[in-house]
């Protein structure tokens, strides 16, 4: 059935598996993505959103890299927030409501109109490895497919084990089987495995639900997108409601705590943190007796409610009880209750940064199954995995980001130099440099990188350099016109500025704090300059950006070329650390089992001191 | 941290010796250099080769601060790599400190401890070697220099900037925390008690601050400055003091046209004895500014000694009565500093003239600089001063340019705080001015996180090195 070998094969079709397959093919691979299931590739098993602190702009980066979770999120979005707008740019974070069942089609006819990618359906249950090198995959019905790479994105199927109150079974997702197979012959060949948890709320019948009792909260008036290409900003949008948890609530879920799986000891691994289920929040937070809950709608027709806040894997009868205990909850129906899953995952410091593991060659890993989670995070590790498995297979130096480029930099050289004890997800104060890294600027930043490893299209890449040279040119209009006093004073008396008494180049009043690019359209020289040259919206945040932060962004950037000294110290792939004695034994150990690149990853090792650092630096004599 | 700067640092040990050799290595080194020296030769220093000698002189403006030697050594032939200008200057700390604080002003910064050899190292200027060698001071020296630090911080400084740093620390975290919560309900960063620690940071950085001056005192030498008119001998005293010929001495008033300065060790006290040009009114232009620059000495001395020529002052009234209104003079415009009026060429004044000056003055001392007589005495005076706790405070000092420097980056960053807190500037924004306060502190305490840590590498290294 399968004569031909292929370039890449991706196991699992979710956030990280269907970009992995959509990276590689469009870069010219021949793919083939296996999953258990055809019929939910591009599930949101959790919340129906995209987005948000952080996690927007990493999607912004995917669809300036040439992803297509960018694409998908515009296409299948029922409401557009910019959260964080009253704060300065690198806060801004774009995240989307989405219509579930409309996003895991859109990504199925996306990869379908992708040419170059083949589909299968059927659990993979080994891998072909020869000599340390990856062959192809096992299926369970034992047929065997040849490729040079093979990328593995099993998210939470790997041995996953769902848990409801005091009962568990295997699964991978409600309602869909756990994978075996793979774990076991992964720590045969040598690797490391590890459990974690996650968590999901109920799903209810928005029917049974009384709105009136809950606050509104609607998209933004002005809803932008996700992608730099030309998809549609939405027409209309549907709300969420906000509502809260009580006293009562709490009382009623600790009656069901002592067959809690999370207190009863039954699940061990840990779990997100900042993430955390509803019973976590309680028994943290003891003094709050009420917790934000959003009620967020799965689609523009389907009457079923994604309850935010209120992950469980508390006993059905508890979670229905407290629920119905909440403001607008009186009557509520559940489509299904919340619960925890438990699965393998693979410390993340055993791959290199292309995502590739030490230990076979050309098999990479993305997603859940190096300890992150999120959507968004998944999706960029499958991008990156599926853009340097290409690469490699073609001979190409592979595409690493660095910390100051983007958030997937960030994300992977944190999994790979720190591992991860917990879900990782992504947070804005994880980059040393995000004022660098903004929703805004995540084109200029990739999209010439991508284009030159043949992902990126030239449309993309043209759109790119029309936007930096129409700013470009609208900064230095602003630098360059002057303004008069009588013509800036109204804007500056608006917003309780000084007023000037000589005439000034614009961009100066323009860096006063609370002076917009909308005070400024208002002169008359301005909005002409506007319309004369054909700009739109993103030339003008980016020149606003430019100008009103530029002592911010510099400040940055000298930091950034500080940490680029020491990236240029290489350490060698076969560096031998066991015979530096002068090492900590901490560091010996740990700098064996990471290999760090470069004198500036192996000191961001945990336990690595800044003498193991100078003493390394010694040896490697240069 | 590694930066594509230039830095500046005493790359021999720090007090008075007969040379100094100040380094400076950096991109930015020749032209900086080139911008302050002045050839004998009239060459232009940027436009000579690479690892030749050039005499000439350090000028600030007009102004000369000594005379030198500089050597160039053009990248990537040089100790780091980088474009390297080597100082040999005259060994007094003041000239010292003068010429570095010159260049910290035009373009040089600090350099940090080991941070020459960091850059050689980094450009590839060690082998195997050498390198090994430099490993060996690191586990040597560990203890000893850390022990330096700590001497250098004395009373509890290093404890009290760790304390107020971590509590930012703090702060910080909460900040980023509320950021990256922003869309749920987290406690938030308590606005008063930030503003309140901003304050507490800021009051305790300037008093560091300040008190460098103070450190600066003890560690170059208490100053003492030498007034009195034309050809009294102040020249003559201060080569008593040193026993040797530095200053010029003749019998013309007004030979000494200039400032000089040395220092010496009386009972384990550094002075430094600032031999001035005299007070009296001239008509000559280069005498002139002699005097103004008199006053501004006398201004940064923390004792003065009023030298007077004995046998003139007995010679008439006018002379007696011009002399007590300079004592006077001189008491008014520094209530708080010793002032000793020494009668010099005591030798040659009788008995009776030595009643008639009592009768008008008080506390002389008759000394003759040329005999050394009462110059011992005069030692004793001056360490009494001393001991008598005038000079002396138990308060936190801080004496080493690198924490001075940091402190002053730090206090910077606090105020652009403090102004975005005042401003309602978003808190993403002020977690950069933050961190860069947080980056600074820790330059002084030690304390390594994340980035700080690359700098830190060769920390344990004589600054210099």
């Amino acid at each position: 059935m399968f004569g031909e070998k292929y370039d890449v094969i991706v196991v699992g079709g979710g956030h990280a598996g269907a970009e992995a397959a959509a990276a590689a093919a469009n870069m010219g691979s021949k793919t083939l993505l296996v999953t258990m299931n055809l019929q939910n590739i591009g599930q949101m098993s959790c919340n129906p959103a995209m987005g948000g602190i952080a996690k927007g702009q990493i999607v912004r980066e995917i669809d300036a890299l040439g992803g297509y979770s960018g694409i998908v999120s515009d296409k299948s979005a029922i409401q557009f927030k910019m959260l964080n707008k009253s704060k300065g740019p690198a806060m801004w974070s774009p995240r989307t409501q989405n219509d579930r069942m409309l996003f895991a089609e859109e990504w199925r006819l996306m990869l379908e109109g992708t040419p170059n990618v083949d589909f299968y359906q059927e659990m993979v249950s080994g891998l072909l490895v020869e000599n340390g090198k990856i062959a192809g995959v096992k299926t369970s019905l034992g047929i065997e497919i040849k490729s040079k790479s093979v990328i593995l994105t099993n998210g939470t199927f790997l041995n996953g084990l769902i848990h409801i109150g005091e009962k568990q079974f295997g699964g991978g997702r409600a309602g869909e089987k756990a994978a075996t197979g793979i774990t076991e012959q992964l720590v045969e060949l040598g690797f490391e495995s590890g459990r974690m948890k996650t968590g999901t709320p109920p799903r209810v019948d928005g029917r049974s639900l009384d709105y009136s009792k809950m606050s509104v909260q609607p998209g933004d008036a002005q809803p932008e997108k996700f992608s730099y290409t030309n998809t549609q900003v939405l027409q209309h949008q549907r709300d969420c409601h906000m509502t809260h948890t009580s006293a009562l609530v709490h009382d009623l879920l600790r009656e069901g705590f002592d067959r809690s799986p999370m207190f009863n000891g039954r699940i061990k691994s840990l779990g997100p943190r900042y993430c955390p289920s509803i019973e976590d929040k309680i028994n943290r937070f003891a003094d709050k007796d009420s917790h934000q809950m959003f009620v967020e709608p799965e689609g523009w027709k389907t009457v079923e409610v994604y309850v935010n806040g209120f992950s469980t894997s508390l006993p059905e009868d508890v979670q229905f009880k407290a629920l119905r205990s909440v403001v607008g909850f009186e009557n509520v129906k559940f489509f299904r209750p919340g619960y925890a899953i438990e699965y393998d995952y693979f410390p993340p410091t055993q791959l290199r940064h292309t995502l590739e593991t030490k230990l076979v060659e050309n098999l990479y890993f993305a997603g859940q199954i190096n300890g992150t989670t999120g959507y968004e995070e998944a999706a960029s590790q499958g991008l990156m995995a599926g853009i340097n498995a290409h690469l490699k297979n073609n001979e190409q130096s592979p595409l690493i980001l660095k910390r100051d480029e983007a958030y997937i930099g960030v994300l992977i050289d944190d999994l790979i130099t720190k591992g991860t004890e917990e879900p990782y997800r992504m947070f804005t104060s994880r980059a040393e440099y995000r004022t660098l890294l903004r929703q805004d600027n995540a084109d200029l930043r990739l999209t010439p990188l991508s284009y030159a490893i043949g992902l990126a299209d030239e449309d993309r890449m043209k759109r790119m350099e029309e936007k930096l040279n129409k700013s470009e040119a609208l900064v230095n209009f602003f630098k360059e016109t002057s303004v008069l006093p009588k013509d800036i004073n109204p804007i500056l008396k608006e917003v309780d500025s000084a007023p000037v008494k000589q005439s000034d180049k614009m961009y100066k009043p323009f860096s006063r704090p609370n002076v917009t690019m909308d005070h400024m359209k208002t002169l008359p020289i301005v909005s002409d300059y506007i319309t004369t040259h054909n700009l739109d919206n993103e030339v003008l945040e980016q020149a606003e950006i430019q100008i009103k932060y530029s002592g911010y962004i510099a400040k940055e950037k000298v930091n950034a070329d500080k940490l680029h000294r020491l990236e240029a110290v290489k350490i060698p792939d076969n560096f031998d650390y066991t015979k530096l004695k002068s090492l900590s034994f901490e560091a010996r150990e740990k700098l064996s089992k990471i290999k760090p690149v470069t004198i500036s990853q192996a000191s961001r090792i945990s336990g690595v001191t800044p003498s193991d650092i100078s003493v390394l630096l010694v040896f490697l004599g240069r | 941290m590694i930066q594509n700067d230039t830095i500046i640092a005493l790359a021999t040990p720090s007090g008075a010796g007969a040379i100094a050799v100040i380094r400076i290595s950096g991109p930015e080194a020749i032209a900086i250099a080139s911008e302050h020296f002045e050839s004998v030769s009239g060459k232009k220093l940027s436009n000579q080769k690479s690892h030749t000698i050039h005499l000439g002189y350090i000028k600030e403006g007009a102004n000369t601060l000594d005379q030198v030697l500089v050597s160039i050594f053009k990248n990537p032939h040089s100790y780091t790599g980088e474009d390297v200008i080597e100082i040999s200057c005259h060994g007094s700390s003041y000239i010292q400190q003068q010429i570095i604080q010159l260049f910290l002003r035009n373009g040089c910064r600090t350099a940090t401890p080991g941070e020459f050899t960091l850059r050689a190292f980094l450009n590839g200027k060690m082998d195997l070697s050498q390198a090994e060698a430099v490993a060996d001071l690191i586990s040597s020296d560990n203890a000893a220099s850390h022990q330096i630090a700590v001497q250098q911080m004395r009373g509890g400084f290093s404890n009290e900037i760790k304390v107020l740093r971590s509590e930012l620390l703090n702060f910080a975290s909460l900040i980023e925390l509320e950021l990256d919560f922003s869309e749920e309900d987290v406690e938030f960063a308590d606005r008063t008690q930030f503003k309140e620690l901003l304050k507490r940071i800021q009051k305790v950085l300037q008093g560091l601050i300040d008190s460098f001056a103070v450190g600066n005192v003890i560690k170059n030498g208490i100053p003492v400055a030498i007034v009195g008119e034309p050809n009294v001998g102040k020249s003559t005293l201060l080569n008593a003091f040193l026993n040797e010929e530095r200053a010029l001495v003749s019998d013309i008033a007004g030979t000494t046209r200039d400032t000089i300065e040395d220092e010496i060790s009386i009972g384990g006290i550094g002075f430094r004895f600032i031999d001035t040009a005299g007070i009296r009114e001239t008509q000559d232009i280069v005498e002139g500014m002699g005097i103004k620059r008199t006053f501004e000495k006398i201004e940064q001395a923390q004792v003065i000694l009023l030298l007077v020529d004995g046998p003139q002052l007995v010679s008439g009234n006018q002379k007696l009565r011009n002399t007590v209104l300079d004592f006077e003079k001189l008491k008014n415009k520094n209530p708080q500093k010793p002032l000793l009026l020494l009668i010099n060429k005591a030798d040659m004044l009788s008995k009776d003239d030595r009643l008639q000056i009592n009768q008008h003055l008080e506390n002389v001392h008759f000394i003759s600089a040329k005999r050394g007589i009462g110059v011992d005495e005069l030692r004793h005076s001056l360490l009494n001063f001393v001991n008598t706790g005038a000079l002396r405070n138990n308060e936190t000092i801080v004496t080493n340019t690198r924490h001075y420097n940091s402190l002053l980056k730090a206090l910077e960053e606090i105020e652009k705080v403090q102004f975005s807190m005042k401003e309602n500037i978003s808190s993403d924004l002020m977690a950069i001015d933050i961190k860069e306060a947080l980056y600074h502190l820790g330059e002084i305490t030690g304390q390594v996180t994340n980035d700080e840590l690359l700098g830190n590498i060769f920390a344990n290294f004589c600054i210099g090195k």
